[in-house]
Parts: C-alpha cells; sequence; structure tokens
C-alpha cells in the first residue's frame, strides 16, 4: 500500500528509527540521571548509557570512544571545531583553507573567525563539486592550521576525496577537519583509514533524534585539541561543558550501531531506487543531474529542469512529496542555491533544481508515484512556461533582454 | 509557507494560459522579469479595436506558485475592461484578493508590470505614445 505523505528529504533530516526510539525511552522517565552525578544509581545508570553509546558512535568511524566529544548538533561540532583549533593553535597560525560549497555552519563560523583576526581562503570547485587537489596545496603557507573540507555535500551529495586531502595535510603538518553530517552512517567513514583529524556530525541525519551530535577529535598521531566554546563544569575531557543529552546520546549510539548493521543493505536498496528515480526523470527533455555521479552519496539526486522553476514545481506535489529546491523564492533575497551556482551553474538553473534525499525508510511504489507526480507536474509547468515556449522556437534566452526586476 | 486558498486554485486550475497571435496589430504583449530572478511572465491582451475593450487576455509564466496566481488572476481581471480601465489595476489589489505574504509581493509587482508593458506594446503598435510609470515601489 502506498503510503502518503512520501518524504524525500532525507538530507534535511531523518525519522528518527523507531528502534531507536525505543532505546531512548527509559531514560526519560525511569533512568533520568545526571551522567556527571558519581555518588548514586540514578548517576551511575546514565553515565553507563552515556559510555555505551560513546562506544556505539565511536565504532562507526574506527574511532577509539575517548575521541568523541558530544555536542548539541553538527553546527555545534564544526563551531568548535574551527573556533577552538583556531583559538588553541593560534601561537602556530591563523590560516584556514575551506571551500564555497561547504554548510552555512562552517562558512559562517569562518566568517566569524575572520573578524577575529583569521585568515580564510575559500577553495572553489569544479562543475562536479569537487575541489582541485593542487589548489588546495598551493593554497598552504607556514600559517596554515586547518584545512575544513567537507565529507560529501548536503544539496548535491558529491563525495569529496578526503583521503588525498588528509594526506596533503599531513604532508605540511596541517590539520584535517571534515564536516561529515551527510557522510557518517550512510557510506564507510573511518577515521584512520581517512587520515582525519577532527570531524563533525549530527543523529539525526542517520535515524537518530535531533539535538545530539559529535566532534570527533583526535588523540594520537597527532594529538589535537580545542580551546573549549561552551564553559562551564568541564564536561567532555573539558572541551564541551553542559550536562549530557542522556537519551539523545543513547539514541544517537543505537542510530550508529544501525547503520554500522545494515548499511551495506541500505545502500543497496536505496542507491537502486535513486537510480530507478532519476533515470525516470532524466528522461523528460533537458533534465540534468547536478553535481557528481560518479562520487555521490548513494541517496542523493539533485535535478534541474530547465525553464520550470523549482518552488512552482514543488508546489505540483507537495502536498504528498517532500523535496527541497535549489530555488530560494522564498528567501528575501531572492538568490538560489550558492552551492550550484558554485558548481557554475546559471541562476536559471539553480532555480530550477529539486534535490530528492531518499532513505531507509523509501520504498519502491512511493519512488513510482514521485517519478509520475515530478514528470507530470513538469510537463504541466513548462506548458505554461513562456521561456519554454522560447525555446521550442529556437530563441536562445541569453541573447533576450530581460527587463530585469 | 503555506500558500492561500486562492493561490492553490490559480495554481492547480490556471485561467487563460496560451498565446495570442503577437503578429496581430490589436494584441499587446508584455515580457517581464528575468530567468536568473526565478520568474518570467508574459501577459497578452487583444483589444477590440473600435471600443478599445480588451476581449481576451493570456499568460505564460514561469516561477512559483505565487507568480502562477497573479497573472492568472491578472487575466481574469483584464478581460471585458478597457486599455484605460486596465492601467488602473495595481499590484496591491492582486496582493489581497490572493492574500500574499510580503515575500510574495514582487509577484504582484511583476504582473502589474506585464500589464503595463503589454498596454504599452498594443500602444505602440497601434501610433499612440508609450506611458511611462513611476518605478514600481516594491521589486
Amino acid at each position: 500500500m502506498l503510503k502518503l505523505p512520501i518524504y524525500l528529504d532525507n538530507n534535511a533530516t531523518t525519522p528518527v528509527d523507531p528502534r531507536v526510539f525505543e532505546a531512548m525511552t527509559p531514560y526519560f522517565l525511569e533512568h533520568f540521571g545526571n551522567a556527571a552525578s558519581r555518588n548514586h544509581p540514578f548517576g551511575w545508570q546514565a553515565e553507563e548509557a552515556v559510555d555505551y553509546g560513546r562506544e556505539q558512535v565511536a565504532k562507526l568511524i574506527g574511532a577509539d570512544p575517548k575521541e568523541i566529544i558530544f555536542t548539541s548538533g553538527a553546527t555545534e561540532a564544526d563551531n568548535l571545531a574551527l573556533k577552538g583549533v583556531f583559538e588553541m593553535y593560534a601561537s602556530k597560525g591563523n590560516h584556514i583553507i575551506t571551500a564555497t560549497t561547504e554548510h552555512k555552519a562552517v562558512l559562517d563560523t569562518c566568517k566569524h573567525i575572520e573578524k577575529l583576526g583569521g585568515e580564510v581562503t575559500y577553495l572553489p570547485v569544479d562543475n562536479l563539486g569537487m575541489i582541485n587537489l593542487q589548489e588546495l596545496e598551493a593554497a598552504i603557507k607556514p600559517t596554515t592550521i586547518l584545512i575544513a573540507i567537507m565529507y560529501a555535500n548536503n544539496e548535491i551529495g558529491t563525495i569529496m576525496p578526503i583521503k588525498e586531502i588528509s594526506q596533503i595535510a599531513k604532508k605540511h603538518g596541517v590539520l584535517m577537519f571534515t564536516d561529515g553530517t551527510q557522510a557518517v552512517g550512510k557510506i564507510p567513514v573511518d577515521v584512520n583509514k581517512d587520515g582525519i583529524d577532527l570531524m563533525a556530525f549530527s543523529a539525526h541525519k542517520m535515524y537518530g533524534p535531533k539535538g545530539v551530535g559529535a566532534l570527533y577529535v583526535r588523540r594520537k598521531g597527532p594529538r589535537v585539541k580545542v580551546t573549549a566554546q561552551m564553559d562551564g563544569g568541564g564536561h567532555e575531557r573539558g572541551m564541551r561543558s553542559g550536562t549530557l543529552n542522556v537519551p539523545g546520546i543513547v539514541g544517537f549510539g543505537k542510530a550508529c550501531e544501525l547503520c554500522m548493521q545494515e548499511m551495506q543493505s541500505d545502500t543497496e536498496k536505496i542507491s537502486k531506487l535513486r537510480d530507478k528515480l532519476e533515470s525516470a526523470l532524466l528522461k523528460l527533455e533537458e533534465a540534468y543531474v547536478n553535481g557528481s555521479i560518479e562520487h555521490r552519496l548513494p541517496h542523493v539526486a539533485n535535478i534541474s529542469f530547465k525553464y520550470v522553476e523549482g518552488e512552482g514545481l514543488m508546489m505540483g506535489f507537495n502536498k504528498n512529496i517532500a523535496v527541497s529546491s535549489g530555488s530560494a523564492c522564498t528567501s528575501a533575497s531572492l538568490e538560489p542555491s550558492y552551492v550550484l551556482k558554485a558548481l557554475g551553474l546559471g541562476d536559471d538553473l539553480a532555480h530550477s533544481s529539486l534535490r530528492f534525499g531518499l532513505g531507509r525508510f523509501t520504498t519502491e511504489d512511493q519512488i513510482d508515484y514521485t517519478i509520475k507526480a515530478v514528470s507530470d507536474t513538469v510537463n504541466k509547468l513548462r506548458d505554461m512556461s513562456p521561456l519554454w515556449e522560447m525555446f521550442k522556437e529556437g530563441v536562445d534566452l541569453n541573447k533576450v533582454e530581460w527587463a530585469a526586476h | 509557507m503555506a500558500y492561500s486558498e486562492k493561490v492553490i486554485d490559480h495554481y492547480h486550475n490556471p485561467k487563460n494560459v496560451g498565446t495570442l497571435d503577437k503578429g496581430k496589430k490589436n494584441v499587446g504583449t508584455g515580457l517581464v522579469g528575468a530567468p536568473e530572478c526565478g520568474d518570467v511572465m508574459r501577459l497578452q491582451i487583444e483589444v477590440d479595436e473600435t471600443s478599445r475593450v480588451i476581449t481576451d487576455a493570456k499568460f505564460k509564466t514561469f516561477g512559483c506558485g505565487s507568480a502562477i496566481a497573479s497573472s492568472s488572476l491578472a487575466t481574469e481581471w483584464l478581460k471585458g475592461r478597457t486599455v484605460d480601465e486596465a492601467l488602473k489595476i495595481d499590484n496591491m489589489d492582486i496582493v489581497e484578493e490572493l492574500n500574499l505574504p510580503p515575500v510574495k509581493i514582487h509577484c504582484s509587482v511583476l504582473a502589474e508590470d506585464a500589464i503595463k508593458a503589454a498596454i504599452n506594446d498594443y500602444r505602440e503598435k497601434n501610433g499612440m505614445e508609450k506611458l511611462t510609470f513611476k518605478e514600481s515601489v516594491v521589486h
């Protein structure tokens, strides 16, 4: 039976897996203790649960549990990594290298660091969303302390060559930080094999609860330290104060365990559905994939349907299908996605894009329904698009003098 | 952001989608907006040459639901009005009728601009001077 509405926005957030929810529930009512209460069973139970969660989280990324610093989410972990390294390594230098397609949690933190006297290089990306490794290496200078490149992009799913990036970082004695939010739990990520020194990630992108995430901080070879950005009781080895979110951490741990057990089968199932969706939608005229097809997360498809505007397109089916668009028609700036623009897409193509984010609970009949609904709406809107009509008449839209508005 | 019932209705059942023969002397065409901005509207009017009444109006729009609804509504309002009456259509009337939120006011501005552009095209084709309009306030 087809279940509506269909959720295909799993890059924004994922539903909590019922098994995760089940694991969390005792930690609200029964085992409500504070993990830092060392002198009674309530605290001991909470601490035990946190320790177990920490192990589960660490295991998924091949880390030692002591290297996991729990935070409120990936945004906080991004902030802690960037600001914490900037402060801790101030005597070594003040230069950070990142890329233009990073998440706002990284870009805006870098902007903040610039105001504090830091220097940031924003590397451009190619039309697939990849940075150029030669350019990266050339950007390193004696004052460089950190390279911050995301594992996989949230809008297009392009996976960066993290191993190669970390090798360059190592060669120059620079720390390597990656925002792993979209990648961890979806594809194999191993902090040692990948040579990662710091990594931010979040529970709610992998079927865990919102409000909990982690920063991985390497302890050996090299021993990395970050200056706390939240002062208080000295929790999390002094790097992040604040009472631990015990039920959240339990859920995060369980979510990691499930991802580890089911990654292979999930990926096989989800990528098959993604490919089915994508190849069917690409049968429409003037439809193009954004980002890398070869190096891409298995559950993401970002497609531009030329001559149709994304928000208008979504309106055709958003009662029944949840996706997102690179068109930012609702924002005051009217600026489309900066990620798509960074790929060199014109604003018009960026406005025409939809992002499909499949997940563990996506079914084949949902994909069949989506193919039909999206195709029908694209065709319907093209019938009422002046641009489509002009394109069909052979008018070169780049040569039209638009009455800019 | 939720759309108003009226926007949803115009989006799903747009009125007067289509193309008039722009080669005809009594047809005026207005094309406004730009693909980079995420909306382009083309609005056309066909005018009865003796009474100067707009007998037909058609649109095609590339844009969000509010842009489609604004142009659909504009074509409905244009039909049966004289050219001079059509000039009185104000974007805020569209905002009110469709219950557009502040971020979508530019869609109504675009529709008003499209009406004016279509009328000017008609005037020019028929040997009349083009009207100049005050720059729209909201862009």
